[in-house]
C-alpha cells in the first residue's frame, strides 16, 4: 500500500502539534512548585473535594444513564411505538447541543421558579445549585453515549437464543438475564465508561447549575479555571495533569473493553 | 527516501499555514481595547460613544472602542497572559498591581499617575431585598441571623466579592468591643448563610433577581440600581446599611501595549476624558458615585449619604488586605473548612 | 456518538407481555422528554418570550452577527484540517501495519476525555505570555491566544478524534483488497486513494465531518479560556450567549441560544437522514 510515509507522518505531526506538545506543556509546568509543591496542590482538602465530587457526580449520572440508557437502547430496538424515530433522533441532542446552551436551560428549568424546580420546591427537593444539579447536567451530557454503545450490539443479537431460552422453559428474565445480558454486557460497560469520562471533565453545563460553593458544588475543571485566575499557573496545571492522568486510565479501560467486547463477537 | 521528503515538504506547508492564520492581530489602525470587570459593561457602552464622538469633534480621528467584560482576577489574568488591552478599568486596584508586578506592563507607580488614586468614579457595597423587606434586613448584623440567605460571589474571583467581605469585615470592626477575632467570627457566620458563591458579581444578581435564590444580595450600589431599574421596582427595593466600604475602582493605562499599537495618545486621552464633566454625568447616571464635586452635587439626592471607610483605613491597603484575607491560605480559606 | 444502523421489526414468540412493553416505553420516552425535550423546549420558550421581532433583533445585531462569523470562521477551518487529519490517520492506520498502532489509537482518542477546561489551559500554557512559546512568538510577532487562532486551535483540539474514530473502524473492516487490485492494475496511490478508497468511506466521512462540526460550533469551556471575550471581535456564539446572558438581556441569551439549538436540530436531521439511507456503510464503524 502506498502513501504511508506522507500519511503516517502527517498522522504524527498533527497529533503532537495540536495534542501532544500542548499537552506535555501541562505535564512539565507542575514541576516548578518542586515534588513536594505538586503534591501539596493535588492533596489541598479543597482540590481533593472538587475531585470527589467530580467523581461521584460523574458516577451517579453514568449509572443513571447506565439503567435508563439500556431501557432505551431496548426500546428503540425491539419495540414500535408512535414518535419512536423523534426519540431515536433526540438521543443525540447533548452531543449536537453546544454545552453553554444546555447549562442555561437546565438552570431555568431546575431553579426554584423554573418549571421543574417549582414542582419539586414544594418537597424540599432543591435541584438547581445543588450537587444533584451537578449530576442533573451529567446525566443530560452523558445521555448519548449508552444508548448508541448498547443499540447496535442488541441489533445483531440473534434471536434464536432468546427462543430457544424460552423453549427451554425460561421466563422472560430469565432469559434477559442469562443470554441477552452477556451479549450486550461489553458494550454497555463501554457506554457507562464514555459517559463517565465525558462527565467528569464537562464545565459548560455544570458552571451554570451548579451552586460552586467551595467543598460542596464546586467541581475540578472549574477549581482549575479558579486557580488561573488567581495568577496559580502551576496549581493550575498540576490538578490538570491529576485530571490527564486519570482520563488516560479511562481510555485505557474504554479501550480494553471494546477489545474485550471484539472478542466475543467473534 | 521521496515519501519521506514528501512529508517534509507537507509538514512545512501545514506549518506555514497554521502561521498564516496565526497573524490575525486584534488592533487595527486607530482601536482601542479598554478590558473591563463585570458590572461596567452598560457604564462603559455609553462612555464609549461619547468619548468616540468627543475625539472626532476634536481631531477627526475615528476611534473604535472595543470590550472585554469579565470577573476581574479574570480579565487580569488574560492581560498578563497577551490580552493586548491598552486600558484597563477593573474593580480594584490589586488586580492593576499583578499586571505591573507579573506582566511588567505599567509601571508600579501606575496609581498616582491620575487624579484619585486613578479612580474616576466610586462605589460602595449595599443590600439588594426583595420588595417589603419580608426579613425586616436593615444592617450587616441582619445578614448572619439564622435562616438568613445571602448571596456574593466568590471573593477568590471577584473582585466585588472581596468589597463585600471586606465591608462586612470592617463592620464587625467598628462594633462596640469589635476586633480582629469578632470579625473573623462574624464573617464566618455570614458566609454559612451564603448558599451560592458564583464567580463574578453579574452571576451573584442572575441567582438572586433571576432565579429568585436568598433572601439579601450583597452587590455593588451601581449593580443594585442596576438590577432595581432593568429587572423591576416592583420585585426589589435596596437597604443601605449603617456602614460600608469606600470602593475605588481604578483605571489605568498599560503602556507596553499602548507604546506597541501606537495608541499611547488616544488612550491617555480616553482616561482624562473619564474625569470630565460630560463623562462623569454619564457615571453618575450608571449610578456610580462621581468624584468631580459638582456634579456630585448635582446627583447628591440620588446617592444617600452611607458612612464610607477605605480598604487603606482599616486594611493597610490592598496588598495587605489580598494577603490577610485572599491568597491560599488566608483569612477567607480558613472560614471555609469543610464539613463547617 | 455511535450510529443506529436500520433495524428489522418482527414478533418472536419472545416477547415481553403487553403491560412490561407499556411500562418500559413510558420509562423510556418520561427520561428522553424530561432530560432532552423540556431544555430544548425551554431555549425555544425564552427565545421567543418577547416576540418574533425581539428574537430577530437579538439574531441580526452587531455583535451576535459578528459571533455568528467568528463561528463559522473557527469551524471552517477546524473542521476540514481535523478531517484531513481523520483521513490521512484512517489510511495509515487501517491501511498498513506498524507498531504501536494501538497507543497511536489510545492517542488519537485522548481529547476526546480531556476535560474541554484542560484544551483550553494547556495553550495558554504553551503560547500565552508567560508560556513556554509566548515570548518567542511575540519576539516574532505573532499572537495566537486571545486571537482567531487560538479559538481554532482549541477547537481543533476538542473536536480532535470525531472524524478519525468514524474512519478507522471501517477503513480496518474494509481491508486493502480493492485498494491492492486497483494498484496492480497500475493506478497510483493517489488515484487509488480518490476512486476507491473516498467512495467506500463517504458517508462515514460526511458523518463524522457533522458530529465534528456540531461540536466545533457549540464548544464552550475550552473556547472561553483563550477567547479573551472582546465583543464583536472573540466572542464565537456559545460565548456570546454567555455574555448576553450576563447582561440581563435573557431574551437575547435564548434567542442566540434557539440559533445554536436549531443548528443542533439540523444536525441531528442529517444525521438521521445519513443513517437511514446509507445506515449499512457507516454501522460498520460501530460493530464492537
Amino acid at each position: 500500500m502506498p502513501g504511508f510515509g506522507l500519511t503516517f507522518g502527517f498522522t504524527v505531526f498533527y497529533l503532537s502539534a495540536i495534542v501532544l506538545i500542548p499537552l506535555a506543556a501541562l505535564l512539565i509546568r507542575p514541576w516548578e512548585l518542586g515534588v513536594a509543591g505538586v503534591i501539596d496542590a493535588v492533596s489541598a482538602p479543597r482540590v481533593v473535594a472538587s475531585l470527589k465530587l467530580s467523581f461521584g457526580a460523574a458516577a451517579i449520572a453514568s449509572a443513571i444513564n447506565g439503567v435508563f440508557g439500556l431501557i432505551v437502547a431496548w426500546v428503540l430496538v425491539r419495540y414500535r411505538f408512535p414518535g419512536k424515530r423523534i426519540v431515536d433522533a433526540l438521543v443525540d441532542l447533548p452531543f449536537a447541543l453546544p454545552t453553554a446552551v444546555a447549562g442555561i436551560a437546565l438552570t431555568t428549568l431546575y431553579a426554584p421558579n423554573g418549571w421543574i424546580g417549582s414542582a419539586l420546591a414544594p418537597f424540599g427537593i432543591h435541584v438547581a445549585f445543588t450537587p444533584l444539579g451537578i449530576v442533573v447536567a451529567l446525566t443530560f451530557i452523558g445521555l448519548p453515549f449508552v444508548v448508541r454503545s448498547v443499540q447496535p450490539v442488541l441489533d445483531d443479537l440473534d434471536r434464536e437464543y432468546e427462543e430457544a431460552a424460552a423453549t427451554l422453559g425460561a421466563t422472560r428474565g430469565q432469559a434477559f438475564r442469562r443470554v441477552v445480558f452477556p451479549t450486550i454486557l461489553p458494550a454497555w460497560l463501554t457506554g457507562i465508561a464514555l459517559a463517565f469520562a465525558r462527565a467528569v471533565g464537562e464545565y459548560g453545563s455544570v458552571i451554570f447549575i451548579a451552586g460552586n460553593m467551595p467543598f460542596i458544588s464546586e467541581i475540578t475543571p472549574l477549581l482549575i479555571v479558579i486557580k488561573l485566575e488567581q495568577f496559580d499557573y502551576a496549581g493550575a496545571a498540576a490538578v490538570g495533569a491529576a485530571m490527564l492522568a486519570i482520563s488516560f486510565a479511562m481510555l485505557l479501560a474504554i479501550n480494553t473493553l471494546q477489545a474485550w467486547a471484539r472478542a466475543r463477537s467473534t | 527516501m521521496t515519501t519521506r521528503s514528501r512529508f517534509a515538504g507537507y509538514a512545512l506547508a501545514t506549518a506555514a499555514f497554521l502561521f498564516l492564520f496565526a497573524q490575525v492581530v486584534l488592533a487595527k489602525d486607530i482601536a482601542l481595547l479598554n478590558v473591563s470587570y463585570d458590572p461596567t459593561r452598560e457604564l462603559y457602552d455609553a462612555i464609549n460613544k461619547a468619548f468616540a464622538a468627543d475625539y472626532k469633534a476634536k481631531t477627526h480621528d475615528t476611534v473604535t472602542i472595543s470590550q472585554s467584560h469579565g470577573g476581574s482576577g479574570k480579565q487580569a489574568r488574560s492581560v498578563i497572559d497577551g490580552l493586548e488591552a491598552d486600558v484597563v478599568t477593573l474593580a480594584l486596584a490589586y488586580d492593576i498591581d499583578e499586571i505591573s508586578a507579573r506582566g511588567g506592563l505599567l509601571p508600579a507607580n501606575w496609581q498616582s499617575r491620575l487624579p484619585n488614586n486613578s479612580s474616576p468614579y466610586t462605589s460602595t457595597i449595599v443590600f439588594l431585598v426583595r420588595k417589603g423587606n419580608p426579613w425586616q434586613i436593615k444592617d450587616w448584623n441582619d445578614l448572619i441571623k439564622p435562616g438568613i440567605q445571602v448571596i456574593t460571589p466568590n471573593p477568590k474571583t471577584s473582585g466585588g466579592a472581596r468589597w463585600n467581605y471586606l465591608a462586612a469585615w470592617a463592620y464587625a470592626l467598628r462594633q462596640p468591643g469589635g476586633n480582629d477575632e469578632t470579625a473573623k467570627a462574624f464573617v464566618t457566620r455570614l458566609y454559612k448563610n451564603v448558599p451560592v458563591l458564583d464567580s463574578g458579581a453579574r452571576g451573584s444578581t442572575t441567582t438572586f433577581v433571576q432565579r429568585g435564590l436568598g433572601d439579601v444580595l450583597i452587590a455593588w450600589e451601581n449593580e443594585a440600581y442596576l438590577a432595581l431599574k432593568e429587572l423591576g421596582p416592583d420585585k426589589l427595593q435596596i437597604v443601605n446599611p449603617s456602614l460600608s466600604i469606600l470602593a475605588e475602582p481604578p483605571v489605568a493605562l498599560v503602556d507596553k501595549n499602548a507604546d506597541k499599537h501606537g495608541t499611547r495618545a488616544v488612550a491617555e486621552a480616553y482616561l482624562k476624558f473619564l474625569y470630565t464633566r460630560p463623562a462623569q454625568e454619564i457615571i453618575a447616571l450608571n449610578f456610580y458615585r462621581p468624584t468631580d464635586p459638582a456634579v456630585a452635587a448635582q446627583y447628591s439626592a440620588k446617592f444617600p449619604k452611607i458612612s464610607l471607610v477605605t480598604v487603606d483605613q482599616v486594611f493597610g491597603g490592598w496588598q495587605k488586605a489580598q494577603k490577610t484575607h485572599f491568597t491560599d491560605g488566608g483569612v477567607f480559606d480558613q472560614i471555609y473548612q469543610p464539613g463547617k | 456518538m455511535t450510529a443506529s444502523p436500520p433495524r428489522k421489526e418482527f414478533h418472536p414468540p419472545t416477547r415481553e407481555s403487553f403491560a412490561t412493553r407499556v411500562v418500559l416505553v413510558s420509562v423510556a420516552v418520561l427520561y428522553i422528554s424530561l432530560f432532552l425535550f423540556t431544555p430544548l423546549i425551554a431555549v425555544f420558550t425564552e427565545g421567543f418570550r418577547n416576540g418574533v421581532d425581539a428574537f430577530l433583533n437579538a439574531i441580526v445585531e452587531k455583535d451576535a452577527l459578528a459571533a455568528v462569523k467568528l463561528t463559522f470562521i473557527v469551524a471552517g477551518i477546524a473542521v476540514p484540517l481535523n478531517s484531513l487529519f481523520g483521513l490521512a490517520a484512517a489510511w495509515a492506520i487501517a491501511k498498513h501495519d506498524f507498531k504501536g498502532k494501538s497507543l497511536l489509537i489510545t492517542l488519537i482518542d485522548l481529547p476526546f476525555s480531556v476535560s474541554p477546561v484542560i484544551s483550553g489551559l494547556v495553550y495558554v500554557l504553551l503560547f500565552g505570555a508567560h508560556g513556554f512559546l509566548g515570548p518567542t512568538l511575540d519576539a516574532l510577532g505573532i499572537k495566537i491566544i486571545f486571537t482567531t487562532a487560538g479559538l481554532v486551535l482549541a477547537t481543533m483540539f476538542v473536536t480532535f478524534p470525531f472524524v478519525a474514530r468514524e474512519l478507522i473502524p471501517l477503513m480496518q473492516e474494509q481491508g486493502v483488497s480493492e485498494e491492492e487490485a486497483a494498484i496492480s492494475l497500475g493506478a497510483s496511490g493517489w488515484q487509488t486513494f480518490w476512486n476507491v478508497t473516498l467512495p467506500n468511506v463517504r458517508w462515514a466521512l460526511l458523518y463524522g465531518v457533522l458530529l465534528c462540526n456540531a461540536r466545533a460550533m457549540g464548544e464552550f469551556g475550552a473556547v472561553s479560556v483563550v477567547s479573551g471575550h472582546i465583543r464583536g471581535l472573540t466572542n464565537t456564539m456559545p460565548l456570546h450567549v454567555e455574555i448576553l446572558y450576563n447582561e440581563y438581556n435573557f431574551a437575547a441569551a435564548f434567542a442566540v441560544a434557539s440559533l445554536l439549538a436549531l443548528l443542533a436540530l439540523v444536525t441531528l436531521v442529517l444525521k438521521s437522514a445519513l443513517e437511514w439511507h446509507y445506515g449499512e456503510e457507516i454501522a460498520a464503524s460501530h460493530r464492537h
